[in-house]
């Protein structure tokens, strides 16, 4: 499985916050699907955070000051990939913004920028691995939740469809209004409680309309705040983020599944 | 009008649960919206006329002193008069003294954003002027004592049985209920109040330079019976809305009425050029036009120029899932949504508006759906800068902020941290969740939290892996 | 003392960074041209224009010359079963008006329930009219009465909005105080998004088009 290790290109693993305390498996996943598509995957144990919080919080400064170390760590790979939209475009986009001023940095952030990349479309786009899931089976009727920064800060929205395409048994239903944020929003949830519940549950009245037994995305956050709605009200969906179904390791439970059979 | 901005979180938590509210909200959402994305798809050009009029809208307030002082002078050779209002003060007391000087004593309006922004129906009340709104959504507000709660769609937070009862007790017996019967009523109603208005006040959509013209576009006709058959005319705008000439007005039409209200155009477009002439048969006998700054030309100076492009269709807030959610009044002013999150705090000032650019999630939905491409979420996101650099921003944020930038520029220690999160969060859970968590009631007393493992990927990876 | 006027100038110039600007580069602006693109379609200019005034709920009925349109408004009125009267422009004062109407060229009162109004251009991109308003042509026509008739002939259909502005530059009584642009039917969606025609202006709008 790994023996193009040499030969393909070098990708530095994006290890985001949430998926490193909540979700490793979607980590494994990603390394599943990046060496198999013949990546030379590679995590470099120092690094933290994208800074995102800091920079949608306006503290522009605490922003620049975690970039300067995504920057360092991983500029020396081919890629830099993660399996999120949102830490994603905070790379490719923000951080040419924050160093717009400063020259010294400017050029280094842009360089990273161009080679950052949120995991399923790099997969689909960059290294047109369209089979990515050949051979996986699972039996499931999902619905897609399209992330906000991955949809219109990175274009993500074929790709996780025509990837999941090649899963065995998969159906998927599109939900009404599967481009409408879910209200998680990072800090947003938790500043504003009321607004964040109202909009999730306008997105779990959707996906459940949709017939789905299965929810997908791409960004822990909004999964993991999807999620916990639906736990709390009981409702039987299950939540996956994309990369483990693609790479075959969805069979344990779900996000914010109970891990026993009853509750 | 009075702004409450600083009430926002209580009035959107009471908005989330007028039931009244959330029916109309409902009903507007998708109208609005598919609507909107069907007269998109069937423009092939439509991409291409939001990045010209973006490029336009630009080059027009790179050079907006030469335009303002154009139009003044095209004015003034149609025969009509222009006035300058630094601040909303000015304005009133500019608009006041026109109607005092023609003795007026009724004063019909079209819809006008600026009025609003202006507080001018209080002021002309005062001043013991009959003021009628006659766009239906503003008459209906204006009925209920409430000001819009969206800038194209002003009475849309209520229902039919609401105006129906609006109208039962403003006009009398027996009570409508057919949405025919209601439009019937007012229309009879202000029919009247047209023809005895001494001013009538509308706003402008564009002021154009070439010709002097103030032009306006509506689907009911008030706004042309306000201005042709007031004695005076009185047109209040922003001075962003000029616009070079008559050709480049088509290019914002064209975007306009498709982001507004879905249609391909709206039923009138009318262009106004100075007063009454000679032979003419009807007309206002003065027409002026006044001219408000009120905190536009500071925008200039900085990133939020962009935000003066703006042609106030209203598709950022009818796309917003905020506003969707809490509707117009919680934001506290006259304009609400994304526009109104980024113009508030600019022309009332950042004190009491810190809710304003916070209650957003970024979700970006708003920018993509300005027909003049105003990076909306990068507006609020510098505004939450400035509130961060002022010190405006809650005192527990960021000493949170500063211990998050402090631990997590140390990987060891960020590490440490999520070590312990992880084993505790995996300790306080019960069946793979978290249910209540006294740290983070924002976010369990809605939702569970999924418990962790126990060990991060990082350290998996290590022991799997060892040294990468 | 500063006027309000120096005053907005001035700040404006502070925004931009700049002084006022000199004579030449005021020269460039007035003769930029405007170069936007406009939508193209390939469709016939009167039947589109038909077909698009009409799914706005306008209504047009077809004569072949200028001597027909009094008959064919008669028709309108007779069918709709309104008052033989109508306020008429003056621009359409030659025409043979049945001699039972009673007819006024004067502005349109409170009382009046039809206008005639001769149409100064249309245009195909949306199915718009354009109206000049003038001695002959009172604007109150175009908004007072509940019904309105619009005489338009196939020859003055264009493409689009700028067009209609070329055939307005070359009129000798230059741009008139009000210009209207008329999409069918009065409208409002401002109850619960319902879509009722008859807000306040005309509740019906009927071309008579003459010729194409």
């Amino acid at each position: 499985m790994a023996e193009t290790h040499t030969k393909g290109p070098r990708v530095g693993l994006f290890v985001t916050c949430l998926m490193n305390v909540f979700r490793p498996n979607v980590g494994f996943a990603a390394v599943k699907l990046l060496e198999q598509a013949g990546c030379a995957v590679e995590i470099p144990p120092d690094q933290t955070c994208c800074g995102q919080p800091g920079y949608n919080n306006g503290d522009y400064d605490a922003a620049r000051a975690l970039a300067r170390k995504v920057i360092t760590t991983f500029e020396r790979y081919d890629y830099i990939v993660g399996p999120s939209g949102s830490c994603m475009a905070t790379i490719r986009h923000d951080y040419p913004a924050l160093f717009e001023n400063d020259p010294d940095w400017l050029g280094r952030a842009q360089a990273l920028a161009d080679k950052s990349f949120e995991l399923l479309s790099f997969l689909h786009d960059e290294l047109g691995a369209t089979d990515a899931a050949a051979g996986v089976s699972h039996t499931a009727t999902v619905t897609y939740h399209d992330s906000c920064s991955g949809l219109r800060g990175l274009g993500i929205k074929g790709q996780p469809r025509a990837l999941l395409a090649g899963v065995a048994g998969l159906k998927l239903n599109e939900m009404e209004d599967s481009e409408v944020c879910c209200g998680f929003g990072g800090t947003f949830c938790v500043k504003y409680p009321e607004i964040s519940e109202k909009m999730v549950d306008d997105k779990v009245r959707n996906i459940l309309a949709s017939g789905a037994d299965t929810l997908l995305g791409g960004d822990l956050g909004c999964l993991m705040n999807i999620a916990g709605r639906l736990s709390r009200i009981n409702a039987p969906v299950k939540v996956y983020h994309t990369a483990e179904v693609l790479a075959g390791m969805a069979d344990g439970p779900g996000i914010a599944a109970a891990t026993k059979e009853s509750n | 009008m009075e702004m409450r901005s600083a009430e926002f979180k209580e009035r959107a938590v009471f908005a989330i649960h007028d039931a009244s509210l959330q029916q109309a909200l409902g009903k507007a959402r998708g109208g609005f919206v598919g609507k909107r994305a069907q007269q998109a798809a069937e423009l092939p050009e439509f991409e291409q006329l939001r990045e010209e009029a973006k490029n336009l809208k630009n080059e027009i307030l790179t050079n907006l002193d030469h335009y303002l002082e154009r139009y003044e002078a095209a004015v003034t050779a149609a025969g009509g008069q222009v006035h300058w209002a630094r601040d909303a003060a000015e304005a009133r007391e500019i608009i006041l003294g026109i109607c005092k000087h023609v003795e007026a004593k009724s004063v019909t309006k079209g819809k006008s954003m600026v009025s609003e922004e202006i507080g001018l129906n209080e002021a002309l009340i005062e001043n013991g002027m009959e003021v009628v709104e006659t766009d239906l959504g503003e008459y209906i507000i204006q009925l209920a004592h409430e000001p819009p709660s969206h800038i194209i769609a002003p009475a849309v937070h209520k229902t039919k049985d609401q105006v129906s009862d609006l109208f039962l007790a403003a006009h009398g017996g027996p009570r409508k209920t057919e949405v025919a019967d209601l439009v019937n009523e007012a229309r009879q109603v202000l029919r009247d109040k047209y023809f005895r208005a001494d001013v009538g006040i509308t706003g402008g959509n564009y002021l154009v330079a070439e010709t002097g013209s103030s032009v306006i576009v509506t689907n009911e006709g008030n706004g042309d019976l306000t201005q042709t058959l007031a004695r005076v005319h009185i047109v209040t705008a922003g001075i962003e809305r000029v616009v070079p000439t008559l050709d480049d007005v088509s290019l914002f039409l064209r975007l306009l009425a498709r982001s507004a209200t879905g249609q391909e155009t709206e039923t009138y477009t009318t262009y106004s050029t100075g007063p009454r002439r000679t032979g003419d048969l009807d007309g206002p006998q003065e027409y002026h036009v006044v001219l408000v700054d009120n905190g536009r030309s500071r925008m200039l100076a900085g990133r939020f120029r962009d935000m003066l492009r703006c042609i106030r269709c209203g598709a950022c807030m009818n796309h917003c899932p905020v506003y969707g959610s809490i509707g117009g009044h919680a934001y506290g002013w006259v304009y609400p949504g994304p526009m109104g999150s980024v113009l508030t705090p600019l022309i009332k000032g950042m004190d009491n508006t810190y809710d304003l650019p916070n209650a957003c999630t970024l979700n970006g939905r708003c920018a993509s759906v300005c027909p003049v491409k105003i990076p909306l979420p990068d507006l609020l996101r510098e505004l939450r800068h400035l509130q961060h650099r002022q010190e405006l921003s809650p005192p527990m944020q960021r000493r949170a902020l500063s211990l998050w930038r402090f631990v997590a520029t140390r990987p060891k220690l960020y590490h440490a941290g999520e070590w312990v999160a992880t084993r505790l969060l995996k300790l306080l859970s019960s069946n793979g969740r978290i249910r209540n968590l006294m740290l983070a009631s924002g976010w369990t007393d809605a939702r569970d939290l999924p418990a962790p493992p126990g060990r991060t990927f990082l350290e998996q990876w290590q022991d799997q892996r060892g040294k990468p | 003392m500063t006027t309000a006027r120096d005053a907005i100038l001035r700040s404006v110039r502070i925004g931009l960074k700049r002084g006022a600007l000199d004579d030449n580069q005021r020269a460039v602006l007035d003769a930029r041209v405007p170069r936007h693109t406009r939508p193209a379609f390939d469709e016939d200019l009167v039947e589109r224009f038909i077909r698009k005034f009409e799914s706005r709920a306008g209504t047009v009925v077809r004569v072949s010359s200028r001597d027909e349109v009094p008959a064919a408004v008669e028709a309108y009125r007779a069918g709709l079963k309104l008052p033989a009267r109508a306020a008429i422009g003056a621009a359409l004062k030659d025409l043979a008006w049945p001699s039972a109407w009673s007819v006024s060229h004067g502005p349109a009162t409170v009382d009046e329930t039809m206008a005639v109004t001769a149409a100064v251009a249309g245009v195909a991109e949306t199915g718009s009219l354009m109206l000049c308003g003038g001695p002959d042509s009172p604007t109150t026509h175009n908004f007072v009465p509940d019904d309105h008739v619009v005489v338009l002939d196939a020859g003055q259909i264009v493409r689009h909005f700028e067009d209609a502005w070329t055939v307005l530059r070359a009129r000798p009584q230059g741009l008139p105080r009000a210009t209207n642009f008329v999409s069918g039917p009065s409208r409002t969606a401002d109850v619960e998004q319902t879509i009722q025609l008859g807000a306040h202006g005309p509740r019906r709008v009927h071309i008579v088009l003459i010729g194409g």
